[in-house]
């Protein structure tokens, strides 16, 4: 991938970001912004190629390790928490007769 | 181009596709549980395709195996652990919590990178070689220490761990952060000029940068920074994406950056509050003590529960108004108690939910569905507003800026502008509160003083639970 090709795609997906969440009801304001939160431990990919490519080297391999469980912790953290919460508003129309 | 990178180029593609469709459709009531998990599942996608990769090209060492199981298991254990356990009311401070890790996560990884500059593979990786790489090296680690000290300092703000120390109000910060923010400049420059070692510096000013820039910012203004933060972390991954040549980090990272700028904008509205003023003018309370809202109460009504349940029992429509007090003393559930014996007696009630009721937008909307409280009970401000004229009582349970008239009022009050419900409108206001003291603004409450408003001092948990005492001795809600 050249550099130049990667700034597209960086300039393409924060385009699609801006458009994504035009109108949201306050009601989910919290659980949108822990659930993209949870997204942004997309990081986990870069610390499991650090792994990878480590080769032997413990330090890298202890850095990547600790750095995985930083991001696994932000994702799978984030994604329990927001669907506890979404969970509680899914939860109102059977209860409702 | 040979089969695994055509297995990653499609599983990657599929991933950024069904991450954009989860981001969209946590935006709306109805498709955001299924979107959350959409978006966790496109997550899991991206570890196989990754994965697959590799070992379909490199191959992966056991020792690397390793690694990875006891980096993962750690990881989503303590962060599975902790969203189980973690009560509703703290939800912004754990947010914060997980945010401050991603960029932890991104930090590493630029550093790890940086320090040990991995053997070239397959692909170009050759580090520090490109001045490409070392500014993206230099920008993971600026935002991503940025995004976990700040986090870590707001998280600790709201836990009541820290205090807003005096100095961070006056003119000092400003003059302190512009060092941290300098010398964070210079440490970038040299290291992309190639100066590996001031990649310490770079780290430790960034996060200094990130404490000092945080630490200023008073309660009500924390969840619009956490939410800025939440971008940063964006950014960092992004970031980080360019270090290790991922086009999936770069737009997952870009996509959560934009959105939580987006998010963050939302929020500053919904406050009356512009982010520059967020980041840069202190906490409101301290700019507000000397103005015109800072005076004494000269009518202050306070009444029995008695007379309140009374007042209650005679209406036909009840509005209520929860607010952060209601959730720190943790009443949702007792409220819903009193609420039920209402609608029992055919008294009409509803919830009128400010956009920025609790500490998070939102946050209220979470506490009260955990109390049973249907959905369609909860009225935005907008609905509800008209209503308030029609009302015969409105019950304030720890809200107080949200409805301060003087922000419609008073023109030189720094509440000005911000929307408010309009309570002083109904016939009858009850305010349930510990005692005088302000809101978060620290501003004086004009509805307090008027004729129509009758203080209930008390524990709202406490004062509840006598309503509910009350209510049953006048038979409300036994049939």
């Amino acid at each position: 991938m050249s550099f130049i090709s990667l700034l597209w795609v960086l300039l393409l997906g924060s385009l699609l970001g801006l458009e994504l969440i035009g109108k949201v009801p306050p009601t989910l304001h919290t659980p949108l912004m822990s659930g993209a939160n949870a997204i942004s431990g997309i990081t986990m990919l870069a610390a499991l190629t650090l792994i990878v490519k480590a080769e032997g080297n413990v330090p890298l391999l202890i850095i990547g390790s600790v750095s995985l469980g930083f991001a696994l912790f932000n994702v799978v953290g984030g994604f329990f928490v927001t669907d506890r919460m979404l969970a509680m508003f899914s939860r109102k129309p059977s209860n409702k007769k | 181009m040979n089969l695994p990178v055509i297995i990653k180029f499609v599983i990657d593609l599929l991933a950024v596709l069904l991450l954009a469709l989860g981001i969209k459709g946590l935006s709306k009531v109805k498709s955001a549980r299924d979107a959350n998990r959409l978006a966790a599942f496109a997550m899991s996608l991206s570890v196989v395709g990754l994965l697959s990769y590799y070992l379909g090209t490199s191959g992966i060492a056991i020792q690397s195996w390793i690694w990875i199981i006891i980096g993962s298991i750690l990881g989503s254990l303590f962060g599975a652990i902790l969203a189980k356990k973690v009560p509703m009311t703290s939800m912004p401070e754990t947010v914060a919590l997980f945010n401050g890790c991603g960029g932890m996560s991104s930090l590493l990884v630029a550093l790890g990178v940086a320090i040990f500059p991995i053997s070239g593979g397959q692909e170009n990786f050759d580090f520090f070689k490109s001045l490409i790489n070392e500014i993206s090296i230099s920008v993971s680690i600026f935002v991503g220490a940025i995004t976990f000290t700040g986090s870590i300092v707001a998280m600790a703000k709201l836990q009541g761990w820290l205090s807003t120390p005096g100095w961070t109000q006056s003119k000092v910060r400003h003059f302190v952060n512009i060092v941290f923010a300098v010398a964070s400049l210079i440490a970038f420059f040299d290291l992309i000029k190639g100066n590996t070692s001031s990649i310490w510096l770079l780290v430790i000013v960034s996060s200094l940068l990130g404490i000092g820039v945080t630490l200023p910012i008073g309660g009500a203004d924390m969840p619009v920074v956490i939410s800025l933060l939440n971008s940063y972390s964006g950014i960092a991954a992004a970031a980080a994406g360019f270090v290790v040549d991922s086009q999936l980090l770069i737009v997952a990272g870009a996509m959560v950056g934009a959105a939580g700028l987006i998010l963050t904008q939302v929020m500053c509205k919904g406050m009356n509050r512009s982010l520059v003023s967020v980041l840069f003018g202190g906490s409101l309370s301290a700019q507000s003590t000397s103005s015109s809202g800072s005076g004494e109460y000269t009518n202050i009504t306070s009444c029995s529960v008695e007379e309140c349940a009374l007042t209650l029992e005679a209406a036909n429509k009840v509005i209520i108004v929860p607010g952060y007090g209601l959730a720190v003393a943790q009443a949702q559930h007792t409220l819903r108690e009193v609420t039920k014996k209402l609608e029992q007696n055919g008294i009409e009630v509803v919830y009128a939910i400010h956009p920025v009721a609790g500490r998070m937008p939102g946050h209220m909307n979470v506490l009260l569905a955990e109390a049973d409280v249907p959905y369609e009970q909860l009225k935005e401000m907008d609905v509800v507003n008209p209503d308030f004229p029609a009302t015969d009582v409105v019950l304030v349970l720890g809200a107080n800026d949200v409805v301060n008239p003087q922000a419609k009022n008073d023109s030189s009050s720094p509440l000005y502008g911000m929307p408010v419900l309009d309570v002083q409108e109904a016939r009858t206001v009850f305010v349930i509160k510990r005692g005088m003291s302000a809101g978060y603004s620290g501003i004086k409450n004009d509805l307090f003083d008027l004729p129509n408003t009758s203080m209930v001092f008390g524990d709202a948990k406490k004062v509840l639970n006598d309503l509910i005492g009350e209510l049953k001795d006048l038979g409300v809600g036994e049939k």
